[in-house]
């Protein structure tokens, strides 16, 4: 049997701080990189008697990804504790939700070459972050083997949102491809700022194979807090490697939790004995349930504009995938429709949107008509230096249109020639590197109106005689 | 000279007001009776000094967090830890101009019925040394009946102001779920925890409820009150319906004492007017008890799972983090918050959850249902607080279940959020004898309506014979 | 249903509580016998009736995302058993 006989099946966690002022259940300010335990309260140290205030931002932001994804939004959301004891957990449990999330059953509608992927949302709910637990001294600098553990609870708490897929994709590119696209998602919406360097985007990953065409799932390993696009990608890959191999030797697949070592290119079996496999959530009895009112839902509803999975799958139509993507993900997709909306076409759009600097939404009929006409590479410069400046006008480029008749450049050529001399004879003698100076020549002698290609054939031509 | 066993906060405004005694004499004044009787009745696990000003002296129990001020929930595991801040209700006093006297003893995260469970020594009852207070509110409630403070706030889940304010014979109220802010006060059961006021007259506890009562928006569980609060004016119970539920007053258990000077304040009611009528409440008496071990044990567990060691409180020394967090929880927690949470984690567990809290939490419904229906027919229910008066030191140590049982009768309108009121209502065997009245959400003012009237009508005596 | 010592041992370990011998079998005991009382719960039938985590029927309460001050670190920390520098220290993990 070839590994090709097999595909692996991913489902992602996905997990985003939410852009909000304060925490999830105190009002403590959230800053990146305050002086470590700066922003903390009786609340979010977990203190004898504090109680929690849920962000009524954050559960708005919730439901906006939530419409975003088309997900169902709860007539009754309920939050739950989700217990266990860790150092960076200061309550003893997590505040997040079970058997009630905000968000229900959704999808998402993954371009590709061979149309759109269907890519299912199980549920997005809110939680709260955990704080950050340094392992001090040790060999690894993991909790493992450590000296002693230092906490800073300013994290603790932070809004956090959490996306959980169905187990719908089926490669290591389409689970990064997707992960890129739900971040544009979110980032787009102002939901997040969704850095995986920062830590405000984190994945956990589930990976299992199966034989293609196989029904069914095979035991999957969970891959946590993967932090960068890149070792999604090669967790996944090795996760597939690895299991194949058990497969096919007729090892048995155990469901566990795995941590991917990107020196060695491998998935090793998480063990912890603090880990409990016992969650005992049940129904937060600080907390009342949130019942989201019609009216808030409908006037979140108006933000979600068209998404950006949608505008590429439309913009890839006329300039490929790749440059569809490279469009929305640098924000110089309005420029390419405006050029595109004014006749240009749409490759050309692409090239220019991405490589000409910005300019005035109003100046794109002006500046298609002038990319369109044959005006002079200098024209082309100064129409869009201009046009990014304030309205221009489409004449004042046009009139300088390339020289390209041959009859009207064969006199200037013959006079250039004539006067260096010295130059056509460096040229015979093997140096041709001198035809660009005899070039620039024409070019000066015609106020850089001449069409330099044309230019250039014409000397050849007349020098090889 | 002021007769700190009898004088009531009502008077002691009076005087205040009056410039008949000033707040440093009238705080010294109790800081004496404490010097004096405490060392035998051990109400108090911190006395404050006098942080001047010219309110009334009040006794906050330990499981309600004072900032600056030592709160241990009568545990080891908090010992030595200072709150950085202070529960609203305390935040409310001090608006009012009221003084913390001090800390008041409690079972250990009021786990218990006697006081006995405290990580510092037990509270004895003030009638009768050698009897326990009742609990978990044990220290307030005996601190009022000595003349230790005026009044003072406790904090019940299940029973832990209205019983023992039965056993050292004052007036307690546990207010309606949602009234009274959580904010600030060490959890045990969080759907159930309530703060409110013990006192020596209905008056005084309607006014002590009236200054902690009200929305706090750092408890998302509290409302505000749909009509202010009434301090009981008018003797005046005609035509209000009181249902006598036979499971409650005819439970296995009920001293014949009890039972007797109960009786008589009920002959007494219907004497003065009110329409007396028997009712029953099935269900929630007999399911009443499983229920709230259940619910209560499941929610402690979570709440207690803070004390780790690792920010505040106790921590045992370890080489481990494991070992740290395994060892500081077995040295800091006593006997009852162990069994507690070994229940409730055992009710959560994976595989237990629906038979154990999802079941409990159908049968509130059910015991609320039960509530409900009655107070179609009735104004307000009574019955006995406490099967017994109290019982001596170490009598139901041993046996957990014994213990439990001394809640049988007050925890039923706990599981429903419904508030109770307990007044003394005679003696029995020389010892105070308290009926509870229970009324619908938000029924306070009639509650304390008829228990003023009952007050003035039995005319039973606070102060305990032998202090007299 | 009576509990194993096995289970107790689970459940201590779920919550953090390191046993000490007699504990276990004491503890044991008195768990079963709670559990055997309270299990009386089971008897009814409560398919349909829906269950009440909360006594009172309040829903939607939320705060505004307005920031309010925190404790300073020294405040933070002044109840901290062991600190270094301004961070919280623990032992390490096994
Ligand atoms: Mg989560
Ligand atoms: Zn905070």
């Amino acid at each position: 049997m070839a590994v090709s006989d097999w595909e692996p099946v991913v489902g992602l966690e996905v997990h985003a701080h939410l852009k909000t002022r304060t925490k999830m259940f105190c009002r403590c300010e959230l800053e990146y990189g305050a002086a470590e335990n700066t922003r903390t309260c009786p609340v979010c140290l977990a203190h004898p008697g504090a109680l929690p205030v849920p962000n009524g931002r954050a559960i708005e932001l919730t439901i906006l990804l939530g419409l975003a994804l088309d997900c169902e939004i709860a007539g009754r959301a309920i939050f739950a504790r989700k217990n266990y004891f860790y150092p960076d957990l200061p309550k003893g449990y997590q505040i997040s939700q079970y058997e009630a999330p905000l968000c229900g059953p959704g999808r998402f509608g993954l371009p590709a070459a061979d149309g759109e992927r269907e890519i299912g949302i199980v549920r997005a709910h809110l939680e709260e972050d955990a704080a950050k637990t340094v392992h001090a001294g040790g060999a690894t600098g993991r909790s493992v083997g450590a000296d002693y553990s230092l906490v800073d609870f300013n994290r603790g708490g932070t809004p956090l949102l959490e996306i959980v897929t169905a187990p719908d994709l089926r490669s290591a590119d389409e689970a990064m491809w997707f992960l890129r696209l739900l971040r544009q998602t979110i980032v787009e919406l102002g939901i997040s700022d969704a850095e995986m360097e920062k830590g405000t985007l984190r994945a956990d990953v589930n990976v299992s194979v199966r034989r293609r065409g196989e029904a069914g799932f095979r035991p999957r390993w969970e891959i946590k807090n993967m932090n960068s696009f890149t070792f999604v990608g090669r967790a996944i890959e090795a996760a597939f490697r690895q299991q194949v191999a058990a497969h096919e030797a007729g090892e048995e697949v155990v469901q566990s939790t795995y941590d991917y070592d990107a020196d060695t290119d491998r998935l090793t079996v998480h063990r912890s004995k603090e880990e409990a496999d016992d969650y005992r959530y049940f129904p937060e009895p600080d907390l009342v349930p949130v019942e989201p009112p019609a009216e808030l839902v409908e006037r979140l509803r108006k933000q979600v504009r068209e998404r950006p999975a949608e505008r590429i799958a439309r913009l890839g139509e006329h300039v490929g995938l790749p440059a569809a993507v490279e469009l929305v993900t640098t924000g110089n997709e309005w420029k390419a429709e405006a050029l595109a909306a004014e006749g240009v076409e749409w490759r050309a759009a692409h090239a220019i949107a991405m490589n000409r600097g910005d300019f005035l939404r109003e100046n794109a009929p002006a500046l298609a008509r002038i990319v369109q006409a044959n005006v002079t590479r200098e024209a082309l410069d100064d129409a869009f230096a201009a046009a990014a400046e304030g309205p221009i006008a489409a004449d004042d480029y046009l009139a300088r249109t390339a020289v390209s008749d041959e009859e009207a450049l064969r006199p200037v050529i013959e006079a250039v020639l004539a006067a260096h001399p010295q130059q056509v004879e460096t040229y015979h003698g093997g140096k041709e590197g001198v035809l660009g100076f005899l070039v620039g020549q024409v070019m000066r002698e015609t106020q850089g109106k001449a069409d330099a290609k044309v230019v250039n054939r014409l000397l050849t031509e007349r020098l090889r005689r | 000279m002021i007769d700190t066993l009898r004088l009531t906060a009502e008077e002691a405004k009076r005087l205040l007001d009056a410039r008949e005694v000033s707040g440093g004499e009238l705080f010294s004044a109790y800081l004496e009776a404490i010097g004096a009787r405490d060392e035998e009745l051990h109400c108090y696990l911190h006395v404050c000094d006098d942080p001047g000003g010219n309110g009334i002296p009040i006794a906050v129990k330990d499981v309600i967090g004072t900032r600056g001020i030592p709160t241990t929930a009568g545990s080891k595991i908090l010992e030595g830890y200072l709150p950085v801040y202070d529960a609203t209700v305390v935040e409310r006093l001090k608006a009012h101009g009221l003084r913390v006297l001090g800390k008041t003893n409690t079972d250990e995260f009021a786990m218990g019925s006697s006081t006995e469970n405290s990580a510092f020594g037990p509270t004895r009852n003030p009638w009768d040394p050698a009897r326990v207070p009742g609990g978990s509110g044990g220290g307030s409630a005996a601190a009022v009946s000595a003349g230790l403070a005026p009044w003072a706030l406790g904090s019940d889940t299940g029973g832990s102001i209205k019983q023992p304010s039965a056993l050292c014979g004052n007036v307690g109220l546990r207010p309606t779920y949602g009234t009274v802010s959580r904010y600030g006060v060490v959890a045990f059961a969080s759907s159930l925890d309530q703060v409110g006021p013990v006192a020596r007259t209905v008056r005084d506890c309607a006014y002590l409820y009236s200054v902690i009562a009200g929305r706090d928006e750092c408890d998302t569980t509290t409302v505000d009150l749909p009509q202010p609060v009434e301090v009981p004016q008018a003797e005046d119970v005609r035509r209000l319906r009181i249902g006598v539920p036979k499971e409650l007053n005819e439970a296995e258990g009920i001293e014949p004492g009890v039972a007797a000077a109960v009786r008589a304040a009920i002959d007494k009611l219907a004497e003065l007017g009110a329409e007396v009528g028997e009712c029953s409440l099935p269900l929630s008496v007999e399911y009443g008890m499983p229920c709230y071990y259940l619910i209560a044990p499941a929610e402690a567990s979570s709440n207690l799972a803070r004390y780790d060691g690792v920010r505040y409180g106790f921590r045992a020394a370890a080489g481990e983090r494991l070992e740290m967090y395994e060892r500081t929880r077995d040295e800091g927690f006593g006997d009852e918050p162990k069994r507690r949470i070994m229940l409730g984690t055992y009710a959560l567990s994976a595989g237990y959850y629906d038979a154990y809290y999802g079941q409990a939490q159908r049968v509130r419904t059910v015991i609320k249902r039960e509530h409900d229906a009655l107070f179609e027919r009735f104004d307000a229910l009574l019955s006995p607080t406490s099967p017994t008066v109290a019982f001596p030191l170490g009598a139901r140590t041993a046996d957990p279940i014994a213990m439990y049982l001394s809640d049988l009768l007050t925890i039923p309108s706990c599981m429903a959020g419904l508030p109770g009121l307990n007044v003394p209502c005679g003696l029995s065997e020389g010892l105070p004898v308290g009926l509870q009245l229970i009324g619908p959400q938000f029924g306070e003012n009639t509650l304390f309506r008829i228990g003023h009237t009952l007050e003035q009508a039995l005319g039973f005596d606070p102060v305990p014979e032998r202090l007299r | 249903m009576a509990i194993e010592r096995q289970q107790i041992l689970h459940v201590a370990h779920l919550a953090r509580l390191e046993l000490r011998e007699g504990e276990v079998e004491r503890l044991g005991t008195q768990l079963n016998d709670i559990l055997a009382a309270v299990s009386k719960v089971s008897e009814l039938d409560l398919e349909d009736v829906p269950p009440t985590s909360h006594p009172l029927d309040v829903v939607n309460v939320w705060a505004e995302d307005e920031p309010r001050p925190s404790l300073a670190a020294r405040e933070a920390l002044a109840n901290a058993p062991e600190q270094e520098g301004d961070y919280f220290r623990v032992p390490p993990g096994g």
